[in-house]
């Protein structure tokens, strides 16, 4: 049963009112002052010009954005579809393993979505550091002909980033697959065992569909913020050496604040904007069609 | 369903793994385990440990060697760090007190009222919870600038409110669906109105909704790099993340000082997490599962 309020119509207004004002003026306003501003050639300083659709065929023509959109897909990889693979595997054994520590281990793996990425950052600057960790395990195998200033190199910066992806994002994963694959009922895999049923079949038959929520949500969260990686690029590499590292945010970033193309990042902002909306409709859609 | 009553029914119910038959299977298996749990979890501690490590150390021979606790100290004056966090510690107060306010209000109309537009004015407030950051800062910075909010505690708060309000009227509004709605009936009969029945009956006994809410919406709010990066140009005002970047673009030297206070930086969040971790993994997971 669901009451009016006794106190007339306007009650549940006047108590959605402080909210909505805060996040209307801070939130909704400037989102649709940036689809404003991506029509325009603004510098941020004088009146700007229209130029309709320019900024957004920038995004598919100028070799700048076209890379740190590409970037963006490269790290979708790492932070999302690599802790999948790694956390899956990890969750089916664990999940059924007769072991203590459980609740620790969680709380363990866990620990890096708390931490601020900044942080983050600044410690796998000094494990990728030409006298860092990374290095000093190479050559402590004998294998220094590997080591490298990885987040220098041409060849490697991007992996070493995406790389800090896949380490912040495999525990998030597990912790979520594992809460999904308790649900399963245990009868069921001793029935698929009796039936003579390998292990990597009782993953695929048993286990993944009953977990399609989690793995929804999961790849969600994670390719999200793929697509919104900032800080880490921000204090890691600066997008560079060259542009070989830049993602979209930055981008966004650099020519708003550095470069004074105003209209251009905010056409990227919105971009970004319809790519993370597209992406929780396509996962759920999927993930709920499948169910 | 919640990742920690999930782990609960599981710690609960310690039955054998995989019925693979005679307990040797089984010892493999729980081997095997045992080893992937202790190496994952190594992993991730690895760089955090790292970074502790070399806060303790000394920074040159002439500091002598062994523990260095003298670090944090230099951190906190020389580094400034005290000031950043003075800083964060503000802006993480007005946002988490203004957000669980507007997010307790708004959530109990949606979630114990009818009225009319009530479904488009909560999918209004869905969309702001996947709306990136990158979209909205651009128009903010040029907005507030002209209205004066830039360098402001204001500037770098209100739009993490209206984030953090998107997130908590979601939040809130589920838990209030949830309570008992002869509760409202019977305080409503003995003439409470509707602020009463909120403050006095429903808030006290959602405390732990509540609580997940504000240790999340300080979480965010202590970590966030971008809105603080934009919305203080002048470097008056700067927060403990982005203290933490530019003291690490400032000196190549001082390692022992960065990582000091990097560590200064993790440290709010992480010894919250750490006593009150349930509520933190409930809430991330929880929370990206859409209905």
């Amino acid at each position: 049963m669901r009451g009016r309020a006794p106190r007339g119509r306007a009650t549940p207004y006047l108590f959605v009112a402080p909210a909505l004002a805060v996040y209307g003026a801070f939130l909704l306003y400037p989102l649709l002052r940036a689809v404003q501003f991506s029509f325009y050639d603004f510098d941020g300083l004088t009146v700007g010009t229209p130029v309709g659709l320019a900024n957004y065929a920038a995004v598919l023509t100028d070799t700048g954005l076209r890379a740190a959109f590409g970037h963006a897909l490269v790290l979708v990889v790492f932070f999302s579809l690599l802790p999948l693979a790694v956390g899956l595997v990890l969750a089916a054994l664990l999940v059924r393993a007769r072991v203590r520590g459980l609740p620790l281990f969680r709380t363990v793996v866990f620990l890096p979505q708390v931490i601020a990425m900044v942080v983050l950052a600044v410690a796998w600057r000094r494990i990728y550091a030409p006298d860092g960790t990374l290095n000093d395990l190479l050559r402590a195998v004998g294998l220094d002909a590997l080591t490298r200033t990885w987040l220098g190199d041409y060849a490697t910066a991007l992996p070493a980033v995406g790389l800090i992806g896949t380490w912040v994002s495999t525990g998030l994963v597990t912790v979520l697959l594992m809460a999904g694959m308790a649900r399963v009922p245990k009868e069921l895999y001793e029935a698929a065992s009796l039936d003579g049923a390998s292990p990597a079949r009782q993953l695929r038959v048993l286990t993944l569909p009953a977990i399609r929520p989690e793995i929804a949500v999961a790849l969600t969260l994670t390719i999200i913020s793929a697509l919104k990686t900032f800080d880490l690029v921000y204090v890691t590499t600066g997008g560079g050496p060259g542009t070989s590292t830049t993602v979209p945010s930055y981008e966004v970033y650099r020519r708003a604040f550095e470069l004074g193309e105003v209209g251009a990042a905010a056409a990227v902002g919105v971009v970004l904007t319809v790519l993370v909306f597209a992406v929780n409709l396509v996962v759920n859609r999927v993930a709920d069609r499948q169910r | 369903m919640s990742a920690a009553t999930a782990a609960r029914r599981r710690d609960a119910a310690p039955e054998a793994g995989p019925a693979r038959g005679p307990s040797r299977g089984s010892a493999a298996h729980r081997a095997l385990s045992y080893v992937v749990l202790v190496g994952f979890a190594l992993l991730a501690l690895g760089p955090v440990v790292t970074v502790v490590a070399e806060a303790l150390s000394p920074e040159r021979a002439a500091d002598g060697t062994g523990l260095r606790p003298q670090n944090f100290a230099d951190a906190w004056v020389q580094g400034r760090f005290g000031d950043y966090m003075a800083t964060s510690a503000l802006v993480a107060l007005v946002v988490v007190v203004a957000a669980t306010l507007l997010s307790i209000m708004s959530g109990y109309a949606f979630g114990t009222m009818e009225f009319r537009g009530r479904e488009v004015l909560f999918y209004l407030f869905l969309l702001g919870i996947m709306v990136p950051t990158e979209v909205v800062v651009v128009p903010l910075f040029f907005d507030l600038r002209t209205l004066g909010l830039t360098d402001t505690v204001w500037g770098i708060a209100l739009p993490q409110v209206a984030q953090s309000v998107a997130f908590g009227t979601y939040w809130m509004r589920a838990y209030f669906r949830t309570t008992n709605r002869s509760l409202i009936e019977a305080a409503r009969l003995d003439g409470a109105g509707p602020h009463r029945v909120l403050w006095s009956v429903l808030v006290p006994i959602g405390r732990p909704a509540i609580t997940t809410l504000v240790l999340l919406v300080f979480m965010w709010t202590w970590n966030e790099f971008l809105i603080p990066l934009v919305m203080a140009p002048a470097g008056r005002l700067r927060t403990a993340p982005l203290g933490l970047a530019l003291f690490q673009g400032q000196y190549t030297q001082g390692t022992s000082l960065l990582a000091a206070g990097a560590v200064l930086v993790a440290l709010p969040v992480v010894v919250v997490y750490l006593v009150l971790q349930r509520h933190f993994i409930r809430g991330m997971l929880e929370g990206a599962v859409r209905e």
